[in-house]
């Protein structure tokens, strides 16, 4: 390992130095409430190596960085998601504070662990080689099941369990279609499996062959798609979702699906670009993305529980995002699709709502321990704040503008229209009217719907900010996205390349 | 770069008001005036930008136009700008818009329920649809037509009548329909954007004639066409507009009536006959048939309806259909187009906004004072509200096309264009008119005139500021029907581009 290694890993290792220090200050400190202060102080140190390593990049001639035996790279791509996941982690832990206060011990460990899986989830988005992209995905799952498990009462523990195991089986499955894949390759390293293919294929590989490597990528796609909550592998979401500390489900919801999705196009851009195989597999995402989205919708329609309702709505948003997947793959051989920047795109909106939204419901909840809609009646009312951001939030999710969501969702389609899906697009469409109707019950039930006490609902100083922060995000990219989007664009043309 | 900035204005003045109402007025009766203040000057905006526009010239004026709002990026083509601008097909409207503004913010000066969310939507509101008709850019033009969902919603589902369960039905189904039909017309301008390359409304007429669609030119039309019937609404897409009107706010059915219907109408001029000339002379006789159903569906279920505003939403979906004759119109006769019959068809819009605004604002006034909307247990209240029933009459007589009100004029001009082509839907359409004289009178004798029931022994006529927004309609009636010029040439001006490229298809289909 050189010193050059050590700076391509920098973000990542601070992460995990920070997590560890944070776990000894905790044996020293008797004051908790520094914990999360420092924990949101000290992720500034990956962000500032991450911004540096953005900076060498653009000032450098080089598109990428590779390092540790070239299983790692830095290129615009993973620094995006660096970024993207730094900021969720951190407004995660801003959020997290009230609630992390009623827990007589391991407050620290909390802390730590989300951590943790950050570090998992950033590795996730770096990695060009097989077998690291699974030991960063297991990195990233362990700790999520231990937060998920953190409450220690029967649901919490329930569902901790349910991620464990399923998450355990999914790994399996992906397991086992890379080594299909290495079997057919000979190789882990996503660039020279394309390479690979690329030959077999000008050899005119054998229809044995292609079937097993459609087997393999068939059995990743099932391992992936559980990561990212998409139908058919989505069952244990609603329950985990329910089940955990809501500010865990947050962070299940934005920086684990957004980790999925890195992983997803780094694999499929990487590894089996579409020009090079025979088979079609765009249309196995297609497919699921339509399945994730008129399912997620539809069973979201009848949820009386906003969490849950959260779990089937980010089941459904995996759907959409699917669609640019889609369009990335059905794209003509050798025109360049705006499929990538849209679901970049889309992830970086759907995180500043979604961590908008999560931000305002854990405040409520805290108050009103209730997750049912009905017991957000006249929350405009009693929180007029809360009830605004959670509107934009909801508005956003839906599409509509000025929130980020409206952009979000426009791009996507555009990408999927460039690529001749007009018939998935129609489908996405009318998915967004259906879920007009239970986003808007919560917005009606905060809005329209006589509050039950009036009593105010109050929160600290970090929980302000951590709807301050997701809500400038959701605002401020809806009235002009062209920043975000730019970045992207830019990330995206890093994978591109 | 272009930027007057006078459009800017008159867009997001009212959404600067709403967001100051938001943040820093906490009194209620200082929300009220302060979104009085800025629906006046908003209107002033919007009279001076009709007045600047010159008709000689034509063409887009009072241009605003940032082309790097969302510039490309290397091969991602996705440009959108923010451009708005006026031809005369949308001065006029924005001219009624800002009419409309102000007549609903005067007409809510009784509401007592949460007064400052309240102006908030109403204003957000007008932001929506003032955009809609200035902005030429489709992606921009979409972003403000989802704009206006959301106010509409809350001003329906908070501030509409009773019972709860009942406007927030109705909230939710105007929601759900407009979403429904606008989620379609987003693949249309998606698919147009991708076979074209540009948003830009002005460039896309010419552009579309020359692009290999990525869909059938008539898949993209109605694509986008649903979106519009939705909203105009056509039959059987209408079925939201009875609820909504039913039970909105006052204000609110101005509003909807008023301005909202004719984003529908303008999207049909704007989009689906400029852009689809070809295809919209292949579907004249769809407008036609679709204009004559509405005609005569609206107005045989008026002359049922018990509750009046459920009346006066039934005769808006009959007066709405004549928009669809004068569009019908298109098709020409021996390849040449007249302007008239669309010139009728834009200036039924205009009219039909001010009379359906005036008559949603009375008969919002009389439930007010008389605390029920069932005909039969209402009657002889002109005794009692005197201006109230001539104002009444006066807009009622407009609605049903009497000669010297503003209805005529619209009616006449549609007959005269259509006729030539559409000789026997327009003559049933015109028998549509015979039916709203009869609603219209006879709603009228039921309301205000016969015996007065003794519960109304004290009830009393508008008063105070009531008065203002009724005068500004019924003056606006009566204007535009001494003078039609003043509006007919600039619409005319507007269609005149639009006659033009459908002429020229025609002739290329004669040959």
């Amino acid at each position: 390992m050189s010193a050059f290694d050590l700076y391509l890993l920098a973000p990542e290792l601070s992460l995990a130095a920070l997590a560890l220090v944070l776990v000894l200050v905790d044996l020293v400190v008797r004051n908790k409430t520094v914990l999360p202060v420092l924990a949101v102080l000290g992720l500034t140190v990956p962000l500032i190596f991450s911004l540096i390593l953005w900076f060498d990049l653009s000032s450098g001639d080089t598109m990428q960085m590779h390092g540790m035996f070239n299983t790692l790279v830095v290129d615009k791509f993973s620094l995006f998601f660096k970024f993207l996941l730094i900021a969720a982690a951190g407004i995660v832990i801003l959020s997290s504070t009230d609630y992390v206060q009623k827990f007589a011990r391991f407050q620290a460990e909390y802390y730590a662990l989300v951590l943790f899986a950050t570090t998992g989830m950033m590795l996730l988005a770096s990695t060009t080689e097989l077998i690291t992209i699974y030991i960063s995905l297991e990195l990233t799952a362990l700790p999520i099941a231990a937060l998920a498990a953190f409450m220690r009462d029967g649901r919490s523990t329930e569902s901790g369990m349910k991620f464990l195991v399923l998450s355990a089986i999914s790994s399996a499955v992906l397991l086992y279609g890379m080594v299909i894949v290495y079997g057919y390759t000979g190789t882990t390293s996503l660039p020279q499996i394309a390479e690979q293919i690329g030959n077999l294929s000008l050899l005119g590989g054998s229809p044995f062959g292609s079937n097993a490597l459609l087997f393999g990528i068939v059995l990743m796609i099932a391992g992936f798609g559980f990561k990212v909550a998409s139908v058919p592998f989505q069952m244990w979401a609603p329950d985990v979702y329910e089940g955990s500390p809501t500010p865990v489900t947050a962070f299940l919801s934005v920086a684990s699906k957004a980790a999925g999705f890195a992983v997803i196009l780094r694999v499929f851009y990487g590894a089996f670009p579409a020009d090079m195989l025979s088979l079609d597999w765009s249309a196995t995402f297609a497919v699921l993305s339509a399945l994730s989205m008129t399912i997620g919708n539809l069973v979201a329609v009848r949820q009386d529980n906003i969490k849950r309702l959260m779990g089937y709505s980010t089941i459904a948003h995996a759907g959409y995002i699917l669609v640019g997947l889609a369009a990335v793959t059905a794209r003509t051989p050798g025109a360049e699709s705006i499929g990538p920047s849209g679901v970049l795109f889309y992830l970086g909106g759907f995180a500043a709502t979604n961590l908008a939204a999560f931000s305002v419901i854990i405040a409520i909840s805290n108050r009103i321990n209730s997750d049912r809609i009905d017991d957000y009646a006249g929350m405009a009312r009693r929180a007029p704040v809360l009830a605004t951001v959670l509107t934009l939030s909801m508005i956003s999710l839906t599409g509509i503008p000025p929130a980020v969501g409206f952009w979000a969702k426009i791009y996507l389609f555009s990408a999927a229209i460039e690529a001749n899906l007009e018939w998935l697009v129609v489908i996405g469409v009318v998915n967004s009217v259906i879920s007009a109707y239970y986003y808007l019950r919560v917005v009606k039930a905060m809005f329209l719907s006589e509050p039950t006490s009036e009593e105010r609902v109050a929160f600290g100083l970090p929980m302000q900010l951590a709807v301050a922060l997701g809500f400038i995000g959701t605002l401020i990219f809806g009235i002009y996205p062209t920043p975000l989007l730019n970045l992207a664009r830019t990330a995206a043309g890093a994978l591109l390349s | 770069m272009e930027f007057t900035g006078l459009l800017s204005a008159v867009v997001f003045l009212p959404l600067a008001g709403a967001v100051v109402i938001a943040l820093v007025l906490r009194k209620y009766s200082h929300a009220r005036l302060f979104a009085a203040a800025v629906a006046i000057v908003d209107f002033i905006l919007a009279i001076v930008a009709f007045a600047v526009y010159d008709t000689n010239a034509g063409g887009i004026q009072l241009v605003d136009r940032l082309s790097n709002w969302i510039p490309g990026l290397g091969d991602d083509g996705f440009a959108v700008q923010y451009l708005l601008g006026i031809d005369g097909l949308s001065a006029p409207l924005v001219l009624l818009t800002g009419l409309l503004g102000l007549v609903a913010v005067l007409a809510s000066w009784h509401i007592k329920l949460r007064v400052r969310e309240y102006f908030i939507w109403l204003l957000a509101l007008q932001t929506g649809v003032m955009g809609v008709f200035t902005s030429l850019d489709f992606l921009l033009f979409f972003l403000f037509w989802e704009l206006e969902l959301i106010p509409m919603f809350f001003l329906i589902a908070i501030w509409g009548s009773d019972p709860k369960s009942k406007r927030e039905y109705s909230a939710m189904k105007f929601l759900i329909f407009t979403i429904l039909g606008s989620a379609f017309m987003l693949v249309g301008i998606l698919v147009l954007f991708f076979s074209t390359g540009t948003f830009d409304m002005t460039v896309l007429p010419d552009a579309i004639r020359g692009a290999n669609l990525l869909l059938p030119a008539g898949v993209v039309f109605s694509l986008l066409f649903v979106g519009f019937a939705v909203k105009l609404p056509l039959w059987p897409l209408h079925t939201w507009l009875p609820d909504a009107h039913t039970d909105a706010p006052t204000a609110g059915s101005v509003i909807l009536a008023g301005v909202l219907l004719k984003m529908g109408g303008y999207g049909m001029f704007r989009v689906s006959v400029s852009m689809f000339p070809d295809v919209a002379q292949d579907a004249a006789w769809l407008f036609a048939a679709a204009g004559v159903i509405n005609v005569i569906y609206g107005a045989i279920v008026v002359m049922r309806q018990t509750d009046l505003k459920r009346l006066i939403a039934f005769s808006s979906v009959s007066h709405m259909g004549f928009v669809m004759i004068g569009l019908a119109s298109v098709v020409g006769v021996n390849g040449t187009v007249s302007t008239l019959g669309l010139t009728g068809a834009a200036m039924q819009m205009f009219t039909h906004g001010t009379i359906t605004g005036l008559l949603f604002l009375l008969v919002g006034m009389v439930y007010d004072k008389a605390h029920t909307r069932y005909i039969p247990d209402l009657g002889g209240l002109a005794k009692r509200m005197p201006f109230l029933a001539i104002a009444l009459l006066v807009a009622g007589l407009a609605s049903l096309g009497l000669p010297g009100t503003s209805g005529f004029v619209a009616e006449l001009l549609i007959f005269l264009g259509a006729f030539k082509m559409w000789a026997i839907p327009t003559a049933i359409a015109a028998f549509g008119v015979v039916l709203a004289a009869a609603y219209i009178l006879w709603t009228i004798q039921r309301v205000m005139f016969g015996p007065i029931k003794d519960r109304f022994a004290d009830i009393t006529d508008v008063s105070g500021i009531q008065y203002v927004p009724i005068a500004l309609l019924v003056i606006a009636i009566i204007a535009v029907g001494v003078f039609p010029t003043f509006i007919s040439d600039v619409f005319s001006s507007g269609v005149e581009p639009i006659a033009n490229s459908l002429e020229q298809v025609a002739q290329a289909r004669l040959r």
